[in-house]
């Protein structure tokens, strides 16, 4: 696809070399910035523009405060009430729907278009459910957490010994091929590199960032994924 | 383009529910007077089981018959209102029911007046929700009125909802209530997923029109698209280009391949262009095309021979409407030349294409009647719009950038070479970061057809680039010299002079949208108190109080909503509205995160209605009473 970029470096340049009395910043300084085929022409005299207009638009410092950040937040204001307000990022301003906003942004992207930008959404199927969730893993801090609410969210849903017990489970190959010939509910994740793990192989932060679904399968088939469980656990040990 | 057409013909049949009220009630007293007058007819108890002696009735089926050829909403609120029995043929010969505010009427009292209808049309939330400006979990619920329906319309062949909430549920109920369904609209809806689509696909065996436009659709991992019966299809429209994930392309290539009716399609980014093509070879009678990402394919970089897909293209020799090119490659632009000369709608506003790349297509687009396009087309694209498209009569340039910024790539320039070039112009809708009086009060001049005027000065408070001066001159120009001007949207900086105008000579104004505008109550109140016709109202940051709010009171009844947030409102004042109008709900609501301050009224949001508050109102909203 073809990505061609605006001529960011070199607005920056004459930005660091203005006069202005707005909030330091640049424009162009996050990557979810749109990306122009064109860039647009400078003309001398607004690089020595004093910006005392109320209707410059130097964004806030914060390269979070962007149009994906979270749709509650209101105007921000400068914390230096002596500086004019900054035209920072307002709530539905300019009134373009967020949905030709985010269509926008993720031209050039990879696909990740179901995912939201903010939270760490992944998809949650579960073996014989109709159809599937998603679930925001930052909201969860252990993996209990992350269990209830599975369990609340697939209300058939069994995942037999859940917890600590399981975890110490893991660690013991032989209680391990115990668990998983079991009919109950097994939960597994895809990772990064694509492999299907078993959940609760790793320390709880590790999976969040590797992990891109979750699988909800039937003890008896995930036996395949064993092996590799195992190795994790001979290692570890 | 459907939205916008759909739109325009709801603003212009300008429901008065208040007629409708009056209607009611004249029916009721109608009906006990001439209880009490007809002999042996027993004491008058309103029943609707009165039966008239047999000349009435003769009348009645004559009226009947006669009515059944009246399509026009205003026309039938009109005959309605006539007599009792001009009330009850109307009534029991409208067959499409359109609700504006679901909330102005409960299913039941609608559907208990009209009882034989086929086609029905809801309106949901407010448009600033698109914005994010209403928090979620507001309302605007499919559910109480599916269920009222199933029970009540079983021929049921149409339904067209806007911005509601649509769960998979309803819509799996709607798909076993109505056998005989046969087009179902989404527009800026949510709450659903494929598992409710799959439902719809695969038990409405006369489905012809499934559309989801600008919705929110959840990706359960249902195959919906297979779930459509395995014979022929009467599909005549698929519109699926606002769906945010892939979809099985097989079962959608045999879904078209199987559809000889089908003439709108419309692809969603995840179709590439090598699809596209076998799509396209195989459905030659479209009329209407979204391609889909229009992207390189994978042969480009390997240098392999690509399909031919200007021949592709050159089949459809139906082809009228165009759009789609989510990550367009422009080299492929040539493939739509062939089309572009009987194209009469073509929508690039998702296309980063330069002025070049446009002035390559629009230079055979000589019958083009609506254009969408982003501003990376620069000026320099308005012109060569202006100078090849006579016909033109909608054209919408979004901002690719959305950011505040001193320069744009369009501004002024464009829009004085549209107003010179496109003088059958009706609706603009115009983002730019500088515009200038001149350049508006020129379109007034040139264009004076125009119906819609949305110009949107991306710069907040930003005043005239050239003169310096408020953006007053301008808009007071359009109000005063298209006279056929319904809906404005206003942007800039601007004075309360910019409202006297409006007020002042905005007679047909039905929708009003401000934004950052005005100095005192004096502003809305000329609004007010000046434009008659005026139905929806919907303003934000701005220094409105109090008094304002009080000043229309004569006139909230003949409007379907008031929407008014971070003006300047007190709960109080609120208050004393609700209580002077009992027949209009007025919501002040808090954006949930927001510090519940309680002496100032974040959202008010204000609407008439036959059955009083809701039921189902979120904790944030406070109903005021």
């Amino acid at each position: 696809m073809e990505v061609i970029s605006m001529k960011k470096d070199q607005k920056m340049g004459f930005e660091e070399t203005e006069l202005r009395l707005g909030l330091p910043g640049n424009n162009g300084g996050s990557e979810t910035e749109v990306v122009r085929k064109r860039g647009f022409s400078e003309t001398e005299s607004e690089t020595v523009d004093l910006m005392l207009n109320l209707s410059s638009s130097k964004e806030s410092a914060d390269p979070t405060d962007n149009l994906k950040a979270s749709p509650k937040e209101k105007t921000l204001l400068p914390s230096d009430p002596a500086k004019p307000p900054a035209k920072a990022q307002v709530v539905g301003w300019p009134p373009v729907r967020s949905f030709r906003k985010n269509i926008l942004k993720n031209s050039g992207e990879e696909n990740e278009k179901g995912s939201p930008n903010n939270g760490s959404f992944v998809k949650v199927s579960m073996d014989g459910a109709p159809y599937l969730r998603k679930v925001d893993l930052k909201l969860y801090n252990t993996y209990q957490d992350l269990y209830d609410a599975l369990a609340k969210m697939f209300s058939s849903f069994t995942i037999g010994n859940c917890g600590s017990q399981v975890m110490k489970d893991f660690m013991n190959e032989r209680k391990l091929m115990n668990l998983l010939s079991s009919s109950d509910y097994v939960p597994t994740y895809e990772d990064k590199d694509g492999d299907w793990m078993l959940v609760g192989d790793v320390p709880w932060e590790m999976f969040v960032e590797s992990c891109k679904r979750l699988r909800i399968m039937k003890g008896k088939e995930a036996i395949g994924l064993a092996p590799r469980a195992v190795e994790k656990c001979k290692n570890r040990s | 383009m459907r939205v916008n057409q759909v739109e325009t013909s709801g603003d212009e049949h300008g429901s008065s529910i208040l007629d409708l009220a009056r209607a009611d009630i004249t029916e009721s007293s109608t009906k006990t007077r001439n209880c009490a007058a007809c002999p042996g007819s027993g004491s008058g108890s309103g029943s609707m089981e009165f039966q008239s002696p047999y000349p009435d009735q003769v009348l009645e089926n004559v009226l009947e018959n006669v009515l059944h050829f009246l399509t026009a909403r205003r026309d039938r609120n009109a005959a309605s209102l006539v007599c009792k029995s001009w009330y009850r043929a109307e009534a029991l010969t409208r067959s499409e029911l359109f609700i504006g505010n679901c909330y102005a009427v409960s299913p039941r009292r609608a559907i208990s007046r009209f009882t034989r209808v086929h086609s029905v049309a809801i309106k949901g939330k407010p448009r600033f929700a698109d914005f994010d400006l209403m928090p979620l979990n507001w309302g605007a619920h499919f559910s109480p009125w599916v269920a009222a329906m199933a029970r009540a319309y079983p021929w049921l062949e149409k339904v067209y909802l806007k911005r509601m909430s649509v769960t998979d549920d309803d819509l799996v109920l709607l798909s076993e209530s109505f056998p005989c369904f046969k087009e179902l609209v989404l527009v800026c809806c949510e709450g659903f997923g494929t598992s409710g689509l799959a439902a719809v696909a695969g038990r409405c065996r006369q489905l012809r029109v499934l559309d989801l436009v600008e919705s929110e659709v959840e990706d359960d991992e249902v195959e919906w698209l297979s779930c459509f019966p395995e014979s022929q299809t009467h599909l005549e429209s698929l519109v699926f280009d606002c769906l945010e994930f892939p979809v099985n392309f097989d079962a959608l290539e045999s879904l078209v391949a199987r559809s000889p009716s089908l003439k709108k399609l419309r692809l969603n980014g995840f179709v590439t262009t090598s699809q596209l093509y076998r799509l396209v070879i195989r459905a030659p009678q479209l009329t209407h095309l979204g391609t889909g990402s229009f992207s390189a394919s994978d042969a480009v970089a390997a240098g392999d021979q690509e399909p031919d897909y200007a021949s592709a293209f050159a089949a459809c020799k139906s082809l009228v409407c165009l759009s789609g090119f989510r990550e367009i490659f422009p080299d492929y632009l040539p493939a739509i030349y062939p089309v572009c000369t009987n194209l009469t709608s073509l929508n690039f506003s998702y296309a980063n294409i330069n002025a070049e790349q446009l002035k390559s297509v629009i230079c055979h687009c000589h019958k083009l009647q609506t254009l969408w396009v982003l501003d990376s087309i620069c000026d320099e694209g308005l012109q060569a719009v202006a100078a090849t498209c006579k016909d033109l009569r909608e054209l919408r340039v979004f901002p690719e950038n959305a950011n505040e910024d001193t320069e744009g790539p369009v501004s002024e320039v464009g829009l004085q070479a549209i107003s010179e070039g496109c003088n059958k112009l009706q609706s603009i809708l115009y983002f730019c970061q500088r515009m200038t009086n001149a350049a508006v009060v020129a379109m007034s001049k040139n264009c004076p057809d125009l119906v819609v005027f949305r110009l949107c000065i991306i710069g907040r408070y930003r005043p005239d680039a050239v003169t310096g001066e408020p953006m007053d001159e301008g808009f007071g120009a359009i109000v005063r010299n298209c006279t056929k001007l319904t809906r404005l949207a206003v942007s800039g900086l601007l004075t309360d002079r910019a409202f006297g105008y409006i007020g002042q000579y905005g007679k047909l104004v039905r929708t009003l949208s401000v934004a950052f505008a005005g100095d005192t109550d004096m502003g809305l109140k000329y609004v007010l108190e000046g434009c008659h016709s005026l139905q929806k109202l919907e303003i934000r940051d701005s220094p409105f109080g109090d008094e304002a709010l009080h000043s229309g009171l004569h006139h909230y009844y003949n409007m379907r909503f008031v929407w008014m947030s971070s003006c300047k409102l007190t709960p109080h004042a609120c208050q004393e509205v609700a209580r002077a109008l009992p027949h209009l709900v007025v919501e002040v609501i808090r954006s949930e995160e927001g510090r519940s301050v309680d002496d100032t009224v974040e959202i008010l949001y204000m609407y008439r209605s036959l059955d009083g508050p809701r039921d189902d109102a979120p904790q944030f909203v406070t109903i005021m009473q």
